[in-house]
This record gives structure tokens, C-alpha cells and sequence, in this order.
């Protein structure tokens, strides 16, 4: 099959009050092919997306859309045209049924035009899923679907307009490996109705499986169009970085203390976690592996108070102690990031200070409930020193840091309240490359001035880097811990498949 | 990406302090500047508006209870709640006085502090319903609300009760004049807001009540007993409705089982209108008492005007219209929201 052109941007800038966050960006996708976009954040990705998606115009430049000139003036002209997107963070009503959420806006109505004829969506709504062929009861309330259904939900949504360009953006970050290749299939049968995809993602490793072509932008510019077949992950990085990275790197070794500040006893809970125990060292970083669903966080939630435990026993230096709520936790030093930061870390719409304080605002106060803020103001101005927060000054919204420095502003949080250990619940998640390794060095800092670390990643690349022991869970249950020394993505995906078929 | 390098810029310009100060206090600069403007516009109309005599006697007294409820619902607002009962509890809190005071012939202090604890205990109530219960804030203050009433009404057996000239001094709260010139009730309400306002910007359980309402999920998980916190910032509320209601009943001389009714959206618009949010994690005190100076300048004003009673609550529907969507469009001119 000739490859024939579907879409090209030529020259495309984009400025916004004292930034250019794109400059002169090409880019162009055939019938049939899966493109990606990558580069950081901030690399100019979804501006690039949202002109295409007609939620933002351009400045200058040309956009080609099956041979004619067009002007995507809106997010409604681009559905005309063709063009869907489908956002990382899913547009769906969970109260409303599959077929429902599909034809929202476009409800097939009886005669008279008043009553909705469900019949006919449903019918609709069946048809196209077996098009796709999607396994989903048109019928069922999207709600009640995994997150992995629900993005099927949004392609078959986004298939329904006839679309001929459907972007994904970060398609996969809370899927399975499993589903990935689920969504992976359904890219496929795209591809193979001559739909164009624009495919945005994080995962590197991804790219090898579904596209055809990367493009490369960095810092609103265009950097590189590359053939998949002919380039490399480093490669890529160093395309998006400026600069080479090393994927394969494993932790310098550090003097291990057998010393045990934390001892965790059979823990169980309501669902999902089965008596799991382990020991955490001084100074150790312990990483938890496992897949999706396999208890991690709920682990970690369970440990620290947020939810309740059904058994186990935690001791803190060889001493018992009792967790039943998160001021628990953080009275015995324990303090837990998340990894949905805006949702269970920060507080977006207020300033750094009050964030680096929220955890030890009795220690900035007197006995009358007087805060002292001249002593808050000086220690939040050494953490963004310490820390290099990039900010203009600790009086900045959290809300406007990027990814890697709202981390570190929750890591100076715990660090303010002087807790010696620290679960990480996916450290570098969002956040850029080159964030990602200040990031590791800092936890790696963290670990040899004598703090201990709990880090959960879905990465194993990082897990490997940065682990001295590895944990690994599955399906609620410990199945194994191995020395970083011994450890291999392979092993480590035995231990987290040790009770799936 | 675009917002970040705004706001980076927006800090550098913030060299210039005063330029700074007023991008920030905006909402509030705007909100006094209205007042001063409504103001004007009635004087014109008829200067006897201006007069210290209505201004200090109509316009200041009139704000009182309701700015009192205003200012301690603030705390709650802050919080990402809402408290209903803020109007039928200060009718209760106001027979539970006048009963008090008339038995057991407490006078004026030990009536203040009778009404000050109910108040508070009533506010206290409301936070164990959200906190305990779980209850969502609408529904443990709608029912609180409607308790409220109905034990007013039952306490009172349904008649008001008289502060007689026994009670030496009880009309003097809201009316006598420590300072010259200037009524009790006045002087309690500035009062009131100084102390709220230092509370709510100087004291750990005003940084709580701000954290609560950014962001619940993680101040909990940030080791801070955030039920405790939203029990004390309820209870605090009702120890503002407490004088309210003693405040009231200087004024009137009586305690009426029904009047209180009404008065907690009276209180909530003038938070509103004096740029809190609804969302939580955003207000002042002197806003709110901009908000309810607002509100009482129109009424007063509209009154002098001779506009019907009817259609002085149409106008006062239309400035909250007004005033918070004219915000809105402030701040999504400045991108504060989208």
C-alpha cells in the first residue's frame, strides 16, 4: 500500500506571554501509521496536541489535512474534520452505560424527537464495538469497568465520530502489561483501517512495539523524525535530554547497616493484602516491585494508618508501636508520598512555605498556637536551597512548580518533620527525564545520610537502579525479596506473577 | 507550561512591592472599592444617607449579627464546608439566654457566657455529625438547622421571651457606648473580626482551617488530626453565633423563637460576596466583613430610597450574581482559574 499523507503541520509556533512553547514544530502522519511524539515536559507535546485538537490556535504555520489547508478553530471543528483525542485523564461519565458515554451529545431519539430511543444507541454502540472488536456490554455502567475498559470506551468513542487522526495521549500509564497489549491489539486493528494515530507516551520501551515513526521535540523546538526500526531507546534520550542517559545503571554500593528501624509483622487487611512482613534497614533503600493491583500502595496505606489493618504488628527500633491513623505514623517518623501528589500530597493553592511546614506546624508554633513564621520562613529558604527547588521564591503557588520540583516539595515536607523513614509511592512519576535522575540523587543522598527508604515503582529500570533489596509483591502477598546483586527485570517478573497463570 | 513562566514573571515584577501587594489583594481592593462606590451612589441620592446617625445606628447595628455569624461561618467556609444552622441556632442560643438570664438572674457577663457556651456546643454538635458520622456538612447543618428550630420553639413554649429592666444593663451590649459615639453592638463586631481575623492568619488552627480546605486527603496524610481541628473550627463558629444571638437580644430587649431563620444565608452571601471560597481554602475576615457591609448599605440605602421591602431582596439577589461572577471573570482574566 502506498503510504499516502493524512495530516502535516508544517512551521507551526505557538507563543504565550513571555514564552515560546513552540517554534517552528513539523510533523506529519500517514494512513495507517502509528506516530509518536515525545520529549519532556514542557517540550512543547500537548501544545502541539491541543492546536491540533482545536483548543488552542496557532501562531504561525501551515496544517494539511487530507489535502486541504484547515484551520482547526475548535474543539468542535476538529471532531468535523476528523481529529479526536483521547486525554490521559478520561472524559467518561461513570453513572452512564458504554453506549451512553459513546453517542453522548448525539443520543438517537424516537419520532418527535423528545424521547431517547436506547434501543437504537445500543445497537449503535454493539456494532461498533465488534468493529473494534471490543469485549464490552454496551449495556454496562462505564464505572464499573477497569481503567483498561474505560480507555476502550474512549477509542471506540473517538472511532464513532469516523475519525481519521485519533491521538493518545499517555495511553498506557495506568495499564497493565497486560492490557497494554490489549490496547496494543486495538492500535493494530486502527492501523489496519488506515486511521492515523498520534501516540504519546512516557514509556520508551513502548515505542519499539506499536509505532512507526518518533518524533523528537525539546523545549518547543523540533529536534528529529526517526524511522522505529532504525533507532535506539538511547538513542531517543539523548534526542530528548540533549545529553546521554544511562538506562541500565544499578546503585553504587553502599556500606549496608544490618541495623533494623523498621519491622513489619504479618500485616493483613480487608481486601487485598495477605500477611505480609518484612524488615527495613538504616540507610537501605527497599524497592516494591510488582504489577499493577498487587498491593503496594495499599501496603503502604495500611502501614501508615491511612487505612485500617485487619492484623499485623509494627516495630519502630525493636519497639512495638501502635498505627492506627497518619499523625500515628508521623509522630513515629514515618512519612508516606504518594503518588498521586496533587491528590494525597500538596496543597496546590497554597505557597511552598505552608507546604514545607504542614507536617511540623506545631514545632513552628508557640504554647499559646501563635505561629512563628520568621524560623518557618528561614528553614523553608534552606530546604529550597538544599533541595534546589526552582522557584522564585518560597512564597511561589505549588500549583505553578513543575512535576519534579512539587516532589520536592512534599520530600521537604517529610524532611522538615525530621522523619528517618520514607515511603516513596512511584517517586518520579510525571515528571521529566532529567528531573528523574535529580530525583534518584536525591533519595540516594537521603539513604547515605541514614534515612530509610521504602520505594514502590512500576518501573523496573528504576527499581534496579536504585533498590539495595528488591521486594516483590503479588496479588496482595510478599513472594519474594532479593539482594539488588541477584535481581534481573526477569527474576523480579517471576516473584510478581508468582500467583497469576 | 505557559502558566508556570507567567507566574515567574508575575514574582519577578513583584519586586515592586506595592505592585505586588495589589495583584494579590485584588479581589479585596475590588470589594472595598464597590462598597465605597454603593456608598456614593446613596449619598448623592440622598445625603441624609450619610448621616453619622444611620451610618453608626442603620447601617453598623444592622451589620452586626449578621456580620457576627458571617465572620465565625468564614472558618467553616474556609474549610471546603458549609453551616446551615448558623440562623435557627442563634434563635435557640437567644431563648436558652433569655430563659437563663430571667431564672437564675445571671446578669449581663453570666448571660454572654451562657450564650457564648451553647453556641459553641451547638457548633461542637455539628462538627461530631461531620466528623463522626461522617455526614457531609449540608446535610449535619440542614438537620442541626432544623433541630434548632424546632427546640427553639419548644424551649420558648412558642412565646417570646422578655428581657425585663431586671436585668440591669442587658440592652446596653449592643446599644450602650463605651466608646462615644460609636454603639456596643459596633464595637463587639469590629472586635470579633480582629480576633477571627488574627486566629484565622496567626494561629495553628487557622493554618489548619486554610490546609483542610486546599486539600483534606493530604493534610490528614501529612499527620494532622484533621477531625479534631474541623470539631474545634465548628465549635468556633458557634461561639461567634453565641454573640450573635446576646447581641441580638440587646437589641430587641427579647428573645424571639422565630427569627433566626434566614439570617445563615445572609451570612454565607456576605462571605461570598466578600470573596471566599466556596471550594475551601481561600477567604478572609475582612472581606466577609466588606461583604456583609455590602449587603447592609443596599438594604439601608434602598430602604431611604423607598424601595418595597420585595424588591430590595431582588436587588440583593442580583449583587451576588454580581459580585461573584464579576469575580470569576477577574480570575479567569488573570488565570487563576479556567
Amino acid at each position: 500500500m502506498a503510504t499516502t499523507q493524512l495530516l502535516s503541520l508544517t512551521g507551526v509556533s505557538k507563543e504565550f506571554p513571555g514564552v515560546k512553547a513552540l517554534n517552528n514544530v513539523h510533523f506529519d502522519l500517514n494512513k495507517g501509521e502509528v506516530h509518536a511524539i515525545i520529549g519532556e515536559n514542557g517540550a512543547g507535546k500537548s501544545t502541539l496536541m491541543k492546536i491540533l485538537s482545536g483548543i488552542y490556535k496557532k501562531d504561525t504555520g501551515d496544517i494539511v489535512y487530507q489535502g486541504n489547508h484547515v484551520n482547526v478553530s475548535s474543539p468542535l471543528e476538529a471532531h468535523k474534520l476528523g481529529i479526536s483525542i483521547i486525554h490521559q485523564e478520561l472524559n467518561l461519565m461513570p453513572d452512564l452505560t458504554v453506549a451512553q458515554n459513546i453517542f453522548i451529545g448525539r443520543e438517537d431519539r424516537r419520532k418527535g424527537r423528545v424521547f431517547l430511543d436506547n434501543a437504537k444507541l445500543n445497537k449503535a454502540a454493539k456494532d461498533l464495538l465488534a468493529e473494534l472488536e471490543l469485549a464490552l456490554d454496551p449495556k454496562q455502567k462505564v464505572g464499573e469497568l477497569t481503567i483498561a475498559k474505560q480507555q476502550m470506551v474512549e477509542i471506540a468513542k473517538a472511532v464513532s465520530y469516523r475519525g481519521e487522526v485519533i491521538i493518545m495521549d499517555e495511553p498506557t500509564s495506568s495499564l497493565t502489561p497486560a492490557e497494554t497489549d490489549a490496547l496494543f491489539k486495538i492500535i493494530r486493528t486502527l492501523k489496519a483501517a488506515g486511521k492515523g494515530v498520534v501516540y504519546i507516551s512516557h514509556r520508551l520501551e513502548e515505542l519499539n512495539k506499536i509505532t512507526d515513526r518518533i518524533t523528537v521535540l525539546r523545549d518547543g523546538e523540533y529536534v528529529k523524525t526517526l524511522n522505529t526500526s532504525e533507532t535506539s531507546i538511547p538513542e531517543v534520550i539523548s534526542l530528548m535530554v540533549g545529553r546521554k542517559v544511562d538506562q541500565d545503571q544499578r546503585p553504587d554500593p553502599r556500606p549496608q547497616s544490618s541495623e533494623v528501624v523498621l519491622k513489619v509483622e504479618g500485616i493483613s487487611d480487608l481486601n487485598l493484602l495477605r500477611d505480609v512482613s518484612f524488615d527495613l534497614r538504616k540507610g537501605e533503600i527497599l524497592g516494591f516491585a510488582g504489577l499493577m493491583g498487587a498491593g503496594r500502595t495499599e501496603l503502604a496505606r495500611a502501614l501508615i494508618g491511612a487505612d485500617p489493618k485487619t492484623a499485623g504488628k509494627v516495630f519502630l527500633d525493636g519497639k512495638e508501636v501502635k498505627i492506627k491513623s497518619p499523625s500515628d505514623a508521623v509522630k513515629a517518623g514515618i512519612g508516606y508520598l504518594s503518588e498521586d501528589r496533587k491528590k494525597y500530597g500538596l496543597l496546590l493553592i497554597q505557597n511552598i512555605t505552608f507546604n514545607v511546614i504542614l507536617s511540623s506546624i506545631p514545632a513552628f508554633s508557640n504554647k499559646f498556637g501563635f505561629l512563628k513564621t520568621k524560623p518557618a520562613a528561614s528553614i523553608v529558604r534552606d530546604a529550597i536551597k538544599q533541595l534546589s527547588i526552582r522557584t522564585p521564591s518560597e512564597n511561589q503557588f505549588v500549583k505553578n512548580l513543575s512535576g519534579g520540583n512539587q516532589q520536592k516539595v512534599v520530600i521537604a515536607k517529610w524532611l522538615t518533620r525530621d522523619c528517618n523513614i520514607l515511603i516513596f509511592d512511584e517517586p518520579t512519576r510525571g515528571i521529566d527525564v532529567g528531573a528523574k535522575d535529580e530525583i534518584y540523587r536525591l533519595l540516594t543522598k537521603l539513604a547515605s545520610e541514614g534515612k530509610s527508604i521504602i520505594m514502590i515503582s512500576s518501573e523496573l529500570p528504576e527499581i534496579l537502579r536504585m533498590s539495595d533489596r528488591i521486594a516483590v509483591m503479588c496479588e496482595g502477598k510478599l513472594t519474594g525479596i532479593i539482594d539488588n546483586k541477584d535481581a534481573d527485570q526477569n527474576k523480579i517478573m517471576q516473584y510478581a506473577t508468582k500467583f497469576r497463570d | 507550561m505557559s502558566k508556570e513562566v507567567k507566574a515567574v514573571e508575575g514574582e519577578e515584577v513583584g519586586g515592586n512591592r506595592l505592585r505586588a501587594f495589589a495583584k494579590r489583594e485584588i479581589g479585596r481592593v475590588l470589594a472595598l472599592g464597590s462598597l465605597v462606590v454603593i456608598f456614593i451612589f446613596f449619598t448623592i441620592m440622598r445625603p441624609v444617607f450619610a448621616s453619622w446617625e444611620n451610618v453608626s445606628g442603620g447601617i453598623l447595628m444592622s451589620t452586626t449579627v449578621t456580620g457576627l455569624l458571617a465572620i465565625g461561618t468564614t472558618f467553616v467556609i474556609i474549610t471546603g464546608g458549609i453551616d446551615l444552622s448558623i440562623g435557627t441556632a442563634t434563635a435557640l442560643v437567644a431563648i436558652i439566654v433569655g430563659k437563663t438570664v430571667m431564672a437564675l438572674n445571671l446578669g449581663v457577663a453570666g448571660g454572654m457566657l451562657v450564650g457564648v457556651i451553647v453556641g459553641g456546643l451547638i457548633g461542637v454538635v455539628n462538627g461530631l455529625l461531620i466528623t463522626i458520622l461522617k455526614l457531609p456538612p449540608f446535610i449535619a447543618t440542614l438537620a442541626t438547622m432544623k433541630a434548632a428550630q424546632g427546640l427553639a420553639l419548644i424551649v420558648s413554649d412558642l412565646k417570646p421571651v422578655l428581657f425585663t429592666t431586671d436585668v440591669k444593663g442587658w440592652d446596653s451590649i449592643a446599644q450602650g457606648n463605651l466608646i462615644p459615639k460609636i454603639p456596643n453592638g459596633v464595637l463587639i463586631l469590629f472586635v470579633g473580626a480582629v480576633i477571627a481575623a488574627i486566629i484565622l492568619n496567626k494561629t495553628v488552627l487557622g493554618r489548619y482551617t486554610f490546609a483542610i480546605g486546599s486539600n483534606e486527603a493530604a493534610t490528614k496524610l501529612s499527620g494532622v488530626k484533621v477531625n479534631n481541628w474541623l470539631v474545634a473550627i465548628y465549635g468556633l463558629g458557634g461561639l461567634y453565633v453565641g454573640m450573635a444571638a446576646v447581641v441580638l437580644t440587646s437589641r430587641l430587649g427579647s428573645a424571639r423563637p422565630d427569627l433566626g431563620l434566614g439570617y445563615e444565608l445572609e451570612a454565607i452571601a456576605a462571605v461570598i460576596i466578600g470573596g471566599t471560597s466556596l471550594l475551601g481554602g481561600k477567604g478572609t475576615i475582612s472581606g466577609t466583613i466588606i461583604g456583609a457591609l455590602i449587603m447592609s448599605v443596599l438594604i439601608n440605602g434602598l430602604r431611604i430610597l423607598e424601595l418595597q421591602q420585595e424588591w430590595q431582596y431582588v436587588v440583593v439577589g442580583a449583587v451576588i450574581v454580581l459580585a461573584v461572577w464579576g469575580d470569576n471573570v477577574r480570575r479567569r482574566r488573570a488565570g487563576e482559574i479556567s
